[in-house]
């Protein structure tokens, strides 16, 4: 590697010093797609690196300053990307924002960082933000990348993207150091400053700051690119949110370290399409997201004609014998390899090209538990899929699985550089390279979090297993006892539910009673296309949820998962005994889950207190009443009355005798 | 927007007039059918750049007098007045040439065909190479269509519609397909476009995206538009005059709030006890 003039031997401690080095080592190597007008966009580094340079001189003759924070709003853009960087070479810290947030969380985050700058995509953040104007008096200019609808805006502290980098050229030329002035000042950090503050999705409370020194973020960033191999050939799809950790690191972080190329979609709408063009080589994506790709592909395969619904039943079929042994490089019959090679020809394949995954190397799953046959079915096609387990914190990794050692109900030994402890009440702690700093003006919050001796306090309760793979369980706070004494891990038996494709959400209630009551979400598209199949007739979610067949099926799957946990003689005293289906959707907007779509346990008891009541005391149905509010921040209320039902219970299993020994 | 395309703009022709001239204007109106008259000498004219609503009562009378401006109907009496000109009997592919588009209160778009090619369909009177040209698809015929498929791609862009580009319209809710209508209109280039109801039929959010869009349309294209509208929130938050009719007659015209106030209209609209 090219020494860059840094301080540390040579090898870039910041993003802007490693934006340097790439423009040199891959200029003509692209480093940016963006589909505008239908047509793939590419900018190569060398190229980045102006536009970059561009934007900064201009931020820096409205005068950012070193230390000032700049807000960055807006869906997975070039030039929202470019303002992370262009901060960062002025020593400036970026600080993303969700996009949809509503203006009052919007608020709290800028109020929070002290922003005195915003980035923002277009006019309806612009809105959001004038609309809180009272609200963050420090908040003087805000600049947009799309000019739609803003014509008429008044202009004296609202820029235009372009105009900012056309300040940034004039100041170039005006004085002919300063662009060599620029990249002095890039290469003169020894990457101690703040490289970013992202905030947390907030499952408990206010999201927080948590602030991320540049030397540690690009060592991290460093260790897991090397540990998948990663290099300037791979290809990535931005489109998860621009403020989430985990877009932040594996597309701009390990993007930067390794040089690779960024893809960002024509719109959040065509994100499918946008991902079978690219067709990434490394890619991420949530738990839900494969379960709702999973859903398509297994109605539309009900479409289907016989012959074809028997070719793709018989290959799955092979798949699930063969896949994953052959993905792992296992022994497999020579008659399975000849089978699974057949099936990758006529099935595998074109799957795998209908969903983009053609060329994918590496794919990572984390954030929620990944239901077993989830996993393995992606698996089996032939898709490296594998699951990581971090935080903000950590700037993201604290466990990932090794190609070749992947197992669904872990989530593999601690990433490369970073140490693992359990505490004696079973929660997990660590140590990491790209570990955070603080929270951002919050030195309480961070001593909280933060042991005397270094160690990061996760909240999650984890075992270690027999290979040292780390399992993580619940929540350490919700584990607790039903008044049985029984064990109580209410995200253990949500995830069994979720695992089925007609449940979309579950909220399980029980630390302190009698027994185990669970709220569920049913999934629109997976029961609305069973309610068209049978010729039932609905006009909304509400009484679609409320139907009694509906009911019927919820308490099939709630049966099986009864009897799962009756299997296990930890869990068999935790049986779902009452349940009810929820009347709407449970909603970000409504603060029910997370931005990062968790559960917000403590807020969803408070808001259905009359739900959870009536699972308890026995009551056939009960009406509730609850506020919600639209996507513009108009309150609406809607009202219902809720059925409650039992479900069966299954004697706890006896150990058997060959299990006994 | 990004710096590599050429950024074409899309706006309406340059035609000599400026904001706030009178680019329409009809004078004593009448249209009957038989012995049914539909229209009844109405007087009243549309300014560069305005929005312009024509609101009524079921049967007033609003649908005929679009028929009317862009000439699928012929009015037995009255003038009309496009940009200065008087005209006679004027077919609806010369009143299209002449840079008035429309849409219509029923979907009316070839449903086979995909979003990007009902909307290119829009571009034909902009095209200048003949049909051989197009088929030999060589040289100037082909510059031609990749400047055209530009300036689709352009409203495309502007309406939100790429995740359907490639979409049968046919298999489109029908909120889609009216912002595809609109897209076809557009793709003219109109100087002053006509809106048949754009909002029947939508939900809440759907009438919103469309209110936007049509503001859009008239702030960033300078379009001029007049829209027929039965809700009547939407027509007063986005109008910029509006003329009422009922049963063929003018009984108001102004401003949202002039029109608010008018005893006239109340009465259309409430019922009066006679």
């Amino acid at each position: 590697m090219e020494a860059t003039g840094v301080t540390a031997g040579g090898k870039p401690v910041t993003f802007p010093q490693y934006l340097l080095l790439n423009a040199k080592r891959f200029a003509a190597r692209p480093a940016m797609r963006f589909k505008d007008y239908g047509i793939w966009q590419s900018w190569n580094w060398s190229e980045q690196r102006d536009e970059i340079r561009d934007l900064a001189l201009g931020l820096k003759a409205m005068g950012l300053a070193e230390g000032e924070r700049i807000a960055i709003v807006g869906s997975n853009r070039p030039r929202l990307y470019w303002a992370f960087c262009a901060a960062q070479s002025l020593k400036a810290i970026p600080v993303p924002v969700y996009a949809d947030s509503v203006a009052e969380e919007m608020a709290h985050v800028l109020n929070n960082a002290g922003v005195r700058f915003a980035v923002v995509q277009d006019q309806e953040q612009v809105d959001k933000l004038l609309s809180m104007t009272a609200e963050i008096p420090q908040l003087t200019d805000i600049i947009f990348d799309e000019p739609r609808g803003l014509r008429d805006y008044d202009r004296t502290h609202l820029h235009d993207f372009g105009s900012v980098q056309d300040r940034g050229r004039d100041a170039a030329r005006a004085n002919p150091s300063a662009v060599a002035d620029w990249e002095a000042g890039i290469r003169a950090s020894d990457g101690s400053e703040i490289s970013a503050i992202l905030y947390t999705s907030g499952t408990t409370g206010r999201s927080k700051g948590v602030m991320l020194t540049a030397a540690a973020s690009v060592k991290a960033a460093e260790d897991t690119a090397a540990f998948d191999n990663m290099s300037e050939r791979d290809e990535v799809l931005a489109y998860l949110p621009l403020a989430w950790v985990g877009d932040h690191y594996l597309n701009y972080a390990q993007g930067y370290v390794v040089g690779l190329c960024m893809s960002c979609p024509e719109s959040p709408d065509t994100v499918a399409q946008n991902l079978r063009e690219i067709g990434p080589t490394f890619y991420f994506a949530p738990p839900r997201v494969f379960e709702s790709l999973l859903t398509s592909v297994m109605i539309r395969m009900e479409d289907a004609s016989r012959p074809k619904k028997w070719l793709f039943e018989h290959y799955l079929k092979v798949a699930k014998a063969h896949g994953e042994k052959i993905l792992e490089g296992r022994p497999v019959p020579l008659s399975g390899r000849i089978s699974y090679f057949i099936g990758d020809k006529l099935m595998y394949g074109p799957l795998r090209n209908v969903l983009g995954f053609t060329r994918i190397r590496t794919a990572y799953t984390a954030g929620e538990a990944i239901g077993p046959d989830l996993f393995s079915f992606f698996r089996s096609l032939g898709i490296n899929l594998k699951q990581l387990y971090g935080q903000t914190e950590a700037f993201l990794y604290v466990t990932c699985q090794k190609d070749g050692d992947v197992r669904p109900d872990t989530v593999g030994p601690a990433a490369p550089d970073v140490e693992i402890r359990i505490t004696e009440s079973g929660e997990v702690q660590f140590r990491s390279p790209g570990m955070f700093s603080g929270y951002y003006g919050d030195e309480d919050k961070t001593k909280e979090t933060m042991t005397p001796d270094g160690w990061v306090m996760t909240g999650d309760a984890g075992i270690f297993d027999a290979h040292g793979h780390l399992k993580i369980i619940d929540r350490a706070k919700d584990v607790g006892k039903l008044t049985t004494g029984a064990l109580y891990a209410p995200k253990y038996i949500e995830n069994k539910l979720k695992f089925f494709p007609n449940i979309k959400e579950a909220v399980a209630f029980g630390d302190g009673r009698d027994f185990v009551a669970v709220f569920l979400n049913i999934d629109l598209t997976a029961v609305g296309n069973w309610a068209e199949r049978n010729n039932i007739s609905y006009a909304s979610y509400q009484e679609l949820a409320n139907l009694p067949q509906v009911y019927d099926i919820m308490a099939g799957h709630i049966d099986k998962v009864n009897k799962d946990l009756a299997a296990e003689p930890m869990m068999a005293g935790a049986q779902i005994k009452r349940f009810l289906v929820l009347h709407k959707e449970l909603e970000a907007d409504d603060g029910e889950l997370t931005r990062t779509q968790k559960v917000r346990r403590g807020f969803i008891a408070e808001r259905y207190a009359p739900l959870i009541e009536a699972l308890y005391n026995g009551a056939a149905e009960q009406f509730i009443e609850t506020d919600m509010t639209f996507e513009d921040g108009r309150k609406g209320v809607i009202r219902a009355t809720v059925k409650l039902m039992d479900a069966k219970v299954h004697p706890a299993a006896k150990l058997l005798p060959e299990a006994a020994e | 927007m990004n710096a590599r395309v050429k950024h074409v703009e899309l706006h309406a022709d340059d035609d000599g007039l400026n904001p706030g001239d009178v680019m329409l204007k009809l004078e004593n109106v009448s249209l009957s059918f038989g012995g049914v008259k539909a229209i009844s000498d109405i007087s009243f004219d549309i300014l560069k750049g305005e929005i312009r609503a024509i609101i009524g009562p079921n049967g007033a009378g609003k649908t005929s007098m679009l028929n009317v401006i862009n000439g699928f109907y012929h009015p037995q009496q009255g003038v009309i007045t496009f940009r200065g000109q008087a005209r006679s009997r004027m077919q609806p592919y010369e009143a299209a040439a002449s840079g008035i588009a429309r849409t219509f209160q029923n979907v009316a778009l070839f449903k086979g065909m995909s979003t990007l090619d009902n909307i290119m369909s829009g571009r034909t009177l902009k095209m200048n190479k003949n049909f051989f040209w197009q088929v030999l698809n060589i040289g100037p015929a082909r510059n031609e269509e990749i400047e055209h498929r530009l300036k689709v791609e352009e409203i495309i862009d502007f309406l939100e519609i790429q995740h359907i580009r490639k979409t049968p319209v046919g298999k489109l809710p029908y909120g889609l397909q009216k912002r595809v209508e609109l897209g076809r209109a557009l793709a003219m280039e109109p100087d002053l476009l006509l809106l048949d109801e754009p909002m029947a039929g939508m939900n809440l959010e759907e009438k919103e995206d469309m209110s936007r869009f049509i503001l859009d349309v008239n702030s960033q294209m300078g379009t001029t538009i007049a829209l027929i509208e039965h809700d009547m929130g939407v027509v007063m938050d986005i109008s910029d005059r509006v003329v009422v009719l009922d049963y063929g007659r003018k009984i108001g015209d102004g401003t949202p709030q002039d029109v608010k106030n008018n005893q006239d209209v109340i009465d259309a609209y409430l019922g009066v006890s006679h």
